[in-house]
Parts: C-alpha cells; structure tokens; sequence
C-alpha cells in the first residue's frame, strides 16, 4: 500500500494541521507520522474520531506521501500546497501583514 | 446611498447575536461540524485549504468610504493585510480565525454590512452594473431595484431552501456590463412605447459545469410587478427544481429539461394569482428607494478640459491611463475611474489595507464617498471630476494601484484557485500572473486591444472562463494541472459560451498557448479596428486549432 499521513483543519483557526509521532498535532507536514499498514490507518482513523470528539480538529482524512531525497511529499499538488502555503506567497508577504 | 432603517438594523443584529451564540456552542463542543456547517455556511464562513475564509456581501457593488475603511481595518486586525474581491462585487478575506468571527461581523454591522445569503441555496448577493448611476448610456439606475430585492430577498423564508443557489444581476444601460445573461434571473430595465419603466426578464443563465445563455422570459413587466414575477419564477423553480442531484438543480435544467413554453405558462400562471397581492410595488416605495439613490450634485467643471488635455500631453503614462480607465459620465465635466487591481504579476482582485484606505480617501475626497466593486474585480470611482484625474491617478501611482490596463489582456479576471480554494483542481492565480508578465508591455496590450482573459481553477466557474474572450479552466489530470482553452466566450450584450480548443495544456504551455491565440489573431484581423472576438467571430475556431495543435491534436 502507499504510505498515508493523516491531515485535518483545527477547528479554531481553520489551519491545517498533521497527526505526528508524539501523539500530537502540528502545523509542521514535516512532523507527520506515516502509516505504512492497514493497521496503522485503521490507528489513524481512530485517532482522528477521537480528536474530532473533543472537537480539536475537522476534515479529517488520510493523504497518499512518497519519500524523496528522505523527505516526505504528499502526492497530490493540492496536498503540497496545503503544506506550503499558497504559492503566490511572496506577493502576499509584500502586503502590510 | 442606501442606508439601513429599523429592520435591516434590527435584523443585521439579531444574525450577529444568533451566530455568535452558535460558534460558540461550536467551539464549547455543544455542536457537531455536521450540525455547524450549514449554520457558518449561511454567514459566508467557509473552511478553504489553508483557513477558514469570511465571505462579505457588497450589495449591487455599492460601497461608501466609511465601508471600504472597516473592510480595510477588518483585513488588517483579523486576517493579512489583504481582501479579495469576488466576481460577485463581494469581498472574501482568507484567513480569519473562527474564533475571531463574531466580532468581525459586529464590526461589519457598525457600518451596515454582513455576510448573510453569501452561501448556501438562497438567492445570493443581487449584482449590478458597477457604474450604475454614472454611465452616459444609461437609461434608469438599476440599484433602486436592486436593493428592492435585496430587502425581498433577505432572509426570504419561502426561498431559504431552494433546490440551488439562486443569482440575479440588474442593469439599466445600453451596454450591459453585468453579464446578466448569465445568472438565473437577469434583468434588464427598459421603457415601453408609453415610457413607463419595466424589465425584459431572461432566466435560466448560468456557468458551471453546464453553461448556458440566459433565454427571454418575458420582454416587459412593469416596474411594480418585479417582486410578483420574480417570486412567480423562483416559486415555480422551487416547486420543480430538482433536489435528488445537485448537479442538476439550478434553474437552467429545469429550463432545459422541462422547456421554456411550459414553465412560461406555469410562472404566469403564479403571476396572475400574485399581481394583484401584497407583492404588487407602491410607486411611494418605488420612489422612496429611488431617493437613496438619486445622483449626487455635481458642480459644472468645464475650466478644466484644457488643463487635462495639457496634463495629458505632459506625462504620457497619464495619458495612457485616462485612456484605458476613465469612462464617460453623463456629466461631461466627469468621468468614471476604473482603478486596476490587476498589476503586472499580481493577484487579480486583491487588494491590501493600506490599498483599500487610500481607495476610501479618495472616494471621500473626489467621487461623492461613493466606490463600486466590479465583477471584473476591480474597483470604480464612479463620480470624479475631469480636473481632479491628475491628483486621483499620482495617488494611485505611489500606491501600486495605477495600471493602466482596464479592457486590456491582463485585466484578467480569476477565482482564488487551488492556492485557496478546496474545490478547485488547478491554480488560477499563478496563470494569471505569468499571463499578465509575458504581456506586461502597454504597448503590446494595446497591439492586442480589447479582449476579455478569464481563468477558473475549477469547473463551477467562478473565475467566468466560459464567457472570457479567451478561457482556462484548470483541472487535475492524473495528479497534474491542466489547462483547457476555450475562445468567443462573451459576457454581457450578445453573450455567448466558449467552444473548447481541444486537448489541454500543461501549467508549462498554457501561457505559450495563449500566446499562440493572440499571435494568430494578430495575423489574421482586418485591420486594428478589428477586435479578437470580432475576429473569432469572423473566421471562427479552425485557424486557431490549427496554430495550436499539430495533425495528431498534440499540442504544438
């Protein structure tokens, strides 16, 4: 099977943020934990019902990764572009954030 | 301008309050997202890729400085220093928290604005030509009955629920500059033989994945009647109008699917019963409305068509903007000012505070506090004395808002795409800017003359690519972008749908291949008089296949 991550928006922010190794969740794709198993997407799944109970997060769902270079890159553009921002980000770093 | 009464003020609030109250029980867990949504979704709050994104309603594209000041403000406290103006003359800010919401639409109440009717399968936001009660060739302002419909329409409990979302646009001019044609009712404000004033109806219009050109419902129904014929067409819509696909629940496939004669009887059939009722307008209303809108007093100017004509000679970049962004008034002392929020390498429609409070200083100062948004996602002074153009345009310059492209290649209207949106497929923007850089050169955009560009990151259409001169629709093709063509799209007066070129193109080729549309027309037109859809027009969409694609179809 393809290697999965799973991804959700916090509730309060919209961000998105990744289910990590610590049992956590960051706003760092880089930190993603990654399953590799059936077993450990059924973990997965597990464990964004329960973030989703204590209302932590929505839109949870798991993405298709593929390491290059040792790094983690999800396979679709749309996931990649969850991860880093839009890509138009130096225009909008102009703006008078 | 419009100003609130008792109601619209008391009904704003008690929105405030309700959603206020509802995120938080969301946010204390007394909601499910499955609860919420359609609750957020009904006040303009989306979850997009990176945050949740705060639609705001821009009536008819009508906003005063004091409005334009707090979207400015609201940019620059809860979100990042920038807005996105929509191609429904709304405006969306990216990046604001949930939990910041409520109070952005407290701050939105102190000056008459919400995001109610933003969303959902309501009827949306009534748009407008955005220089309604300024334009020389026009022959009533179509804002009075905008806002009667946006007073009918507002929380409407009949039409809460339709099958679909449900858009109307309204124009009074010659020229209509509200592609009216292409929404589920548009209508357009005439004179009878006796003078009396009415609206040729056109329903059934729409983008998306089945566009369509809006057809001739009736020719003329009395201005009193609008609210009775409209809520006839709209009621027998959301009797029929189907709910088991969403694909196939705007009005435009009912229209389709069941035939316009049939559904003609059956909305006048409903039109009989409620002509005479409650719905039928009193000409006191009519004109009560009417007041809020009557065109400000405009003192004569005429000193000063020397000294423009003598500024102009003197800075050519000045001129080269009068020349692209500056309309007729029917005051000849005036003129309408388009500003560009399409600079070389930008973002089509954004715009940054410190833009947005300049643009409101303005607006204070030169056009009688008035601002429109366009669908074209610009924004417009529409009332700017002759002679105060100089001091208008070095404004602009100094703040990145001069560019005098209005009509031109890179006035390129496009939706947020997938650098934003979570429905999109491909990236609008990014096309968008490398479009916009290749034909960076003003002389080059005027070689080309008008020409409308359009780009969508999705098939729903946001970004109008049907009805562009030229349109790119992005889609995803086994994990890439791809970039369909289509040319002799058209809004507006002999509105027309885009024919698709052929096989796609990479995120690599599509500008080349744009490039190869503008060069082929180049060398085919009659004369520089000839504009590119004239020509396409003309000798139609062979010419262009050929340039672009080999015999095989493979792109060249």
């Amino acid at each position: 099977m393809s290697l999965k991550i799973l991804t959700a928006s916090r509730l309060t922010d919209g961000h998105p943020v990744w289910y990590c190794t610590d049992g956590g969740w960051s706003k760092e794709f880089s930190n993603a934990a990654v399953a590799d198993t059936s077993l450990a997407c059924l973990l997965f799944e597990r464990v964004a019902k329960q973030a989703i109970e204590k209302n932590e997060i929505v839109d949870a769902t798991l993405v298709d990764v593929e390491t290059r270079d040792g790094r983690l890159v999800a396979l679709r553009l749309r996931e990649r572009i969850r991860a880093n921002g839009p890509t138009i980000t130096s225009y909008a770093q102009n703006q008078s954030i | 301008m419009y100003r609130y009464d008792e109601f619209d003020k008391a009904f704003v609030a008690a929105r405030v309050a309700e959603f206020s109250d509802q995120v938080t029980r969301r946010l204390a867990g007394e909601m499910t997202e499955e609860e919420f949504m359609p609750l957020r979704l009904r006040n303009g709050v989306y979850l997009q890729l990176h945050a949740y994104m705060l639609r705001v309603a821009i009536p008819y594209g009508t906003l005063s400085s004091r409005q334009l000041r707090k979207l400015a403000h609201i940019a620059r406290r809860y979100d990042r220093g920038y807005g996105h103006f929509t191609t429904r003359q709304n405006i969306q800010f990216n990046w604001p928290r949930l939990v910041d919401i409520p109070e952005i639409l407290e701050e939105l109440s102190e000056v008459e604005m919400h995001a109610i009717q933003t969303s959902g399968n309501c009827i949306r936001n009534v748009t407008s030509d955005h220089f309604a009660g300024a334009a020389a060739d026009e022959f009533a302002d179509p804002r009075p009955y905008a806002e009667i419909l946006r007073q009918w329409s507002s929380l409407h409990p009949e039409f809460s629920y339709l099958p679909r979302k449900f858009k109307i646009a309204v124009v009074g001019a010659r020229i209509d500059r509200a592609a009216i044609q292409v929404h589920d009712i548009g209508l357009w404000l005439k004179r009878d033989s006796s003078g009396k004033l009415g609206f040729a109806f056109y329903v059934g219009g729409g983008q998306g994945r089945t566009p369509m050109v809006a057809r001739l419902l009736r020719d003329f129904v009395p201005e009193e009647d609008l609210l009775s014929y409209t809520t006839a067409i709209i009621r027998i819509y959301n009797l029929y109008g189907r709910r088991d696909n969403k694909y196939k629940a705007r009005i435009k496939i009912l229209i389709h699917e069941t035939g316009l004669e049939k559904l003609r009887e059956e909305i006048e059939a409903e039109f009989a019963i409620l002509k005479t009722g409650e719905l039928k307008l009193p000409q006191a209303d009519i004109d009560a409305i009417n007041a809020y809108f009557h065109t400000p007093d405009l003192a004569d100017r005429p000193e000063w068509h020397h000294n423009l004509d003598w500024l102009r000679s003197d800075d050519p970049a000045f001129d080269r903007w009068v020349n692209r962004n500056v309309a007729s008034h029917r005051h000849p002392d005036y003129g309408i000012v388009t500003i560009s929020l399409k600079p070389t390498g930008g973002v089509p429609g954004d715009a940054t505070s410190v833009q947005m409070d300049v643009v409101a200083d303005l607006a204070e100062r030169y056009s009688k506090d008035e601002l429109r948004v366009s669908y074209h996602q610009n924004l417009v002074l529409p009332h700017v004395a002759l002679g105060d153009l100089k001091v208008i345009y070095d404004t602009l310059l100094a703040t990145g808002l001069a560019s005098a492209n209005i009509g031109l290649i890179s006035d390129i209207i496009a939706c947020p795409g997938l650098d934003y949106c979570t429905l999109a497929n491909a990236r609008s923007i990014s096309v968008a800017q490398q479009i916009s850089a290749r034909f960076s050169s003003h002389d080059r955009q005027m070689q080309v003359g008008e020409i409308q560009l359009n780009i969508s990151g999705c098939i729903n259409a946001c970004g109008h690519h049907h009805v562009g001169h030229i349109g790119i629709l992005g889609v995803e093709k086994k994990g890439s972008e791809l970039y369909q063509l289509t040319l002799g799209g058209n809004a507006g007066n002999n509105c027309a749908i885009g024919e698709i070129t052929g096989r796609g193109f990479s995120s690599d080729e599509i500008v080349d291949a744009v490039e190869t549309v503008i060069n082929t027309y180049l060398s085919v037109r009659e004369s520089n008089k000839e504009s590119f859809i004239s020509t396409y027009r003309r000798v139609g969409m062979a010419l262009f296949r050929q340039a672009l694609y080999d015999v095989t179809g493979r792109a060249v």
